[in-house]
């Protein structure tokens, strides 16, 4: 998730343009050479298009009739890869969608990675987006170049273009049985015009070769042979390496340093000073000393002999166990109103009976398997960046912002990412190459340590959440009150935000599917003494977690099903009404992608189902747990399996979730994505937590921040998807939200102990 | 001076003898394979085969490898073609792919002593290794389909 003042405009608003009637292009490209620009927005300047174009060899193919595909005489098709790649798939799954538009043979199609660049739209890789942002942008380059092919191939032939079709890397002319090879025409096409958008035909769904079907990665190979490169492999002629020592505290500051100890370190370099930050944080580096060195490990050795004194400033009374009290204090006052329907406490006047329920998520860290690492090099007012980013867009404004120089000087190059989880999105790692690179002169590696992952992150927020219902005869909620509160992801971008916005809102709190009568939701004030930050799911993880466990809590209060009683709350189908509500729905029209009750359902259903819910017979220490949430626009339900010994040792058999994402472009990389959510679910529950003293963080690596190891990750996860044909949801992100509370209520299930706070290892349950 | 072999390549060694023979592989000889996670021992991102057996490069020292072997995710085959490779390609393991080095090398390792391996060994030969991305129902099913493959080659 991303907070609108740095998303960019809706890749809707893009338009094909051609572009080689502009003089600014001459001379860069072929004789003859096609270029048309995908506009996908509109501060687009002419100056970065000529950039890109020049950048990328899609670009400067022979043929390119837009940034994204480019076709070479020897028939190599380029297709670039405009989002990151961390692990989702979708360095694949779109140029997959532009070759089968294309009718290109994958086999002949490179996958270029994009350079940070407005023309090619939003590419901060977050939100669970891609797909749906960018499906029909990707089949509208396919197409045009298909048609421009078919074109060329129709005027060489002198026969009309609709009786030539494309075939595979090859455009044929039935009739005559002609057929020439996209790369003999490549040059060709490059002087027709671009085709108007009405022209284009769309393959459809039973002529589609990819898109939909299962489809194994772009660099699965180097993947499992050492030879991909990640932010970490990055070498360039010249560098050196830094490790940096930042303020325990943030927004400590160096009082003193003594350096003589660290540079006796053999291969230590030199010592350099990184300025604090002037708040609000956002992406600034957090300042601090490097060390610079010959070799990552000297640079290591060097930060550990270096003797520092802080001054640790205002957030060194950050103590998060004492806050964790605040915020069961505040969560219990009134808060401001989110979304309000009916009249919640004139029905809980009524004496009725009622229940209540406080939960609490502590912080949590993103912990990629690759550190935070990048390398930059500042020559002449510009600056080179190679790294694992998600948002190359804000490497360039960031360090652009740091050393005082246009954001076009900045050229980022994106890696393959280690795994990002949201930390990857914000590049002060990279801003810290870009710094020292300009004050050592020379290419700079910075390498964050597992430490300085965990004690320097942007952590996934604290949060408490207070519910109550008030219950009819039936055990049926007439009135529902919930509040949250937790520092918000917007005190790193304004100093001393306290609430939540629409956006944290709307992350299953505002958007509660519920069908009672009196309804309010509300956010409480909470101040934030770390960075915030957005990590998997975001506040969809807390949030499920209150709204999913109460609902199992009053299902058990009134000796209801869990299942049944969740399908009660939902109530019948029917689009739910959020008029009144400031509702961001993600990003998305709520037209088009409506909370639609029928879709959640079925997911319901299907979860039941196939898990043998209520129909099986479950022995002393097992239990299964059900929970079932929308976000990022996908209906989700988990069925969870446990045994707890005697010792509360945890064992999670099996997992059955039933997904409906709308439309799917690729469902392996999807069923990889929700079983990868169950384990990062895993992680959270049993032994998630960060927490500070005096303002430093406590955790620093794999022993004191644990994550599932295979022993303790479910041992099997069954994803079922709904076949639809709506339009393509979220899939990286909406596994997470509804594991977590099924995996507890099934504790509850198998052990009668309800867990109210996370993680479960403060429970005595591993 | 430490004399060893990598991936059956003779190197020497002059440097900090405290050195981990992870960054002596990633920043001196550009083995870029072997991979950084925590520095700890506590990841196996860096699992690489010292003398035949499993180790974590990220500590262990330069000075213990004086005439070693070392075999890197470089070294077990030249083209991705070792049995564990082909499984975790035919699986689709991988979803970042930054652990898949180290769990490839604890697999390897583990199916060299155990054509076998039951679920139970295989959590225990594989518990040093973490995936961040959860990949670890599928490193299973490649570990089981590898030893198939690996049985029916005897």
């Amino acid at each position: 998730m991303d907070t609108n003042e740095h998303r960019p405009p809706n890749a809707a608003a893009s338009a094909i343009e051609n572009l080689s009637r502009r003089g600014f292009l001459k001379g860069l490209l072929s004789a003859g050479a096609l270029v048309l620009g995908v506009h996908l927005v509109r501060h687009a300047a002419g100056a970065a298009l000529r950039a890109a174009a020049r950048r990328s060899r899609a670009g400067s193919a022979t043929l390119h009739p837009d940034l994204f595909v480019g076709i070479e005489s020897d028939g190599t098709v380029y297709i670039v890869a405009h989002r990151s790649e961390m692990g989702t798939g979708i360095r694949t799954s779109l140029p997959l969608v532009v070759a089968d538009e294309l009718d290109a043979d994958w086999s002949r199609v490179k996958v270029e990675q994009a350079i940070g660049d407005w023309h090619y739209g939003g590419q901060d890789t977050d939100g669970s987006h891609s797909i749906r942002d960018f499906f029909d942008v990707m089949r509208r380059a396919g197409a045009t170049a298909r048609l421009m092919l078919i074109e060329a191939a129709a005027a060489r032939w002198n026969v009309p273009a609709q009786e030539c079709e494309a075939d595979l890397h090859q455009v044929v002319h039935r009739a005559s049985g002609r057929r020439l090879g996209y790369g003999e025409l490549a040059a060709a096409a490059a002087h027709l015009p671009v085709p108007p958008k009405e022209a284009l035909r769309f393959k459809t769904r039973q002529q589609w070769r990819y898109i939909g079907k299962p489809h194994k990665s772009y660099d699965l190979a180097a993947q499992c042979t050492g030879q991909a490169i990640y932010g970490m492999d990055v070498r360039r002629e010249g560098m050196l390496y830094a490790a940096v020592v930042h303020p325990p505290v943030l927004g400590g500051k160096v009082k003193s340093y003594d350096d003589k100890e660290a540079l006796k370190v053999r291969g230590v370099r030199r010592v350099v000073a990184i300025e604090p930050f002037t708040p609000p944080a956002a992406f600034q580096p957090l300042g601090g000393l490097a060390v610079i060195a010959d070799n990552t490990w000297a640079a290591f050795q060097g930060r550990k002999k270096l003797a520092v004194q802080w001054d640790n400033g205002a957030n060194a009374v950050y103590n998060s166990d004492q806050f964790k009290q605040e915020l069961f204090e505040t969560v219990r006052a009134p808060g401001r109103v989110a979304r309000v329907a009916g009249d919640v406490d004139g029905e809980f006047k009524k004496g009725g009976r009622t229940v209540e329920a406080v939960y609490y998520v502590p912080h949590l860290a993103h912990a990629p398997m690759e550190p935070p690492v990048a390398v930059a090099e500042y020559r002449d007012g510009m600056v080179t960046a190679w790294t694992c980013t998600q948002n190359p867009q804000a490497v360039q404004y960031t360090i652009a912002k740091a050393l005082n120089i246009p954001d076009e000087n900045v050229i980022c190059h994106v890696t393959l990412l280690g795994g990002g989880f949201g930390r990857k999105s914000k590049p002060d790692y990279v801003a810290e190459a870009a710094v020292l690179s300009k004050k050592t002169g020379r290419p700079i590696k910075v390498v964050w340590s597992r430490e300085d992952d965990i004690k320097f992150g942007y952590y996934h927020t604290v949060s408490a959440m207070y519910l109550k219902a008030a219950l009819d005869a039936g055990g049926k909620p007439t009135a529902w009150l919930q509040r949250s509160v937790f520092p918000p992801i917007g005190s790193i971008f304004k100093v001393g935000e306290r609430y939540g916005n629409a956006d944290d809102l709307s992350l299953g709190w505002t958007d509660i599917p519920y069908d009672i009568p009196n309804l309010r939701v509300e956010n409480g004030p909470a101040k934030a003494y770390v960075r915030i930050g957005w990590l998997r799911s975001v506040g969809n993880i807390y949030h499920a977690f209150a709204t999913q466990t109460f609902s199992d809590e009053l299902a058990h209060a009134v000796g209801r099903d869990p299942v049944d009683y969740l399908f009660d709350l939902i109530g019948p189908a029917r689009i739910v009404d959020l008029k009144g509500t400031n509702y961001p729905n993600y990003g998305a029209s709520y037209a088009a992608y409506p909370i639609d009750t029928a879709r959640l359902r079925r997911v319901l259903q299907m979860a039941a189902e196939k898990s043998g819910w209520g129909k099986r017979k479950m022995s002393r220490g097992t239990g299964m747990g059900v929970a079932v949430h929308r976000s990022f626009l996908t209906y989700v339900a988990t069925v969870v399996e446990v045994e707890v010994d005697d010792h509360g040792k945890l064992r999670i058999p099996r997992v059955h979730t039933a997904v409906d994402a709308g439309f799917i472009s690729n469902p392996e990389f999807a069923r990889a994505q929700f079983e990868g959510a169950a384990v990062f679910g895993t992680s959270i529950a049993r032994t998630g937590e960060i927490t500070a003293t005096d303002g430093a963080i406590n955790q620093s690596n794999f022993h004191d921040y644990p994550v599932a190891r295979m022993p303790e990750a479910p041992v099997r996860t069954d994803v079922y998807f709904v076949d639809s044909d709506a339009p393509p949801a979220g899939i990286g992100e909406p596994g997470v939200p509804p594991f977590v509370p099924a995996l507890c209520n099934a504790i509850f299930a198998a052990t009668g102990k309800r867990v109210r706070e996370l993680p479960l290892s403060r429970h005595q349950i591993t | 001076m430490i004399h060893l072999r990598v991936n059956g390549v003779e190197r020497s060694f002059d440097g900090d003898p405290t050195m981990p023979l992870l960054w002596y592989l990633r920043d001196e000889l550009g083995l870029t394979g072997t991979k950084f996670g925590c520095g700890m021992s506590l990841c196996g991102a860096c699992t690489v085969h010292l003398d035949g057996k499993p180790v974590r490069a990220c500590v262990t020292p330069m000075r213990q490898l004086a005439n070693a072997q070392v075999v890197t995710i470089e070294g077990i085959s030249a083209d991705g073609s070792h049995p564990v490779q082909r499984a975790w390609m035919q699986a689709g393991v991988p979803q970042c792919g930054y652990c898949q080095s180290g769990q490839i090398m604890s697999a390897v390792a583990l199916l060299r002593g155990n054509p076998h391996p039951g679920d139970r060994e295989i959590d225990d030969a594989m518990a040093g290794n973490i995936c961040r991305c959860g990949t670890y129902q599928r490193i299973r099913a490649a570990i089981k389909a590898a030893a198939e493959a690996m049985r029916g080659h005897e």
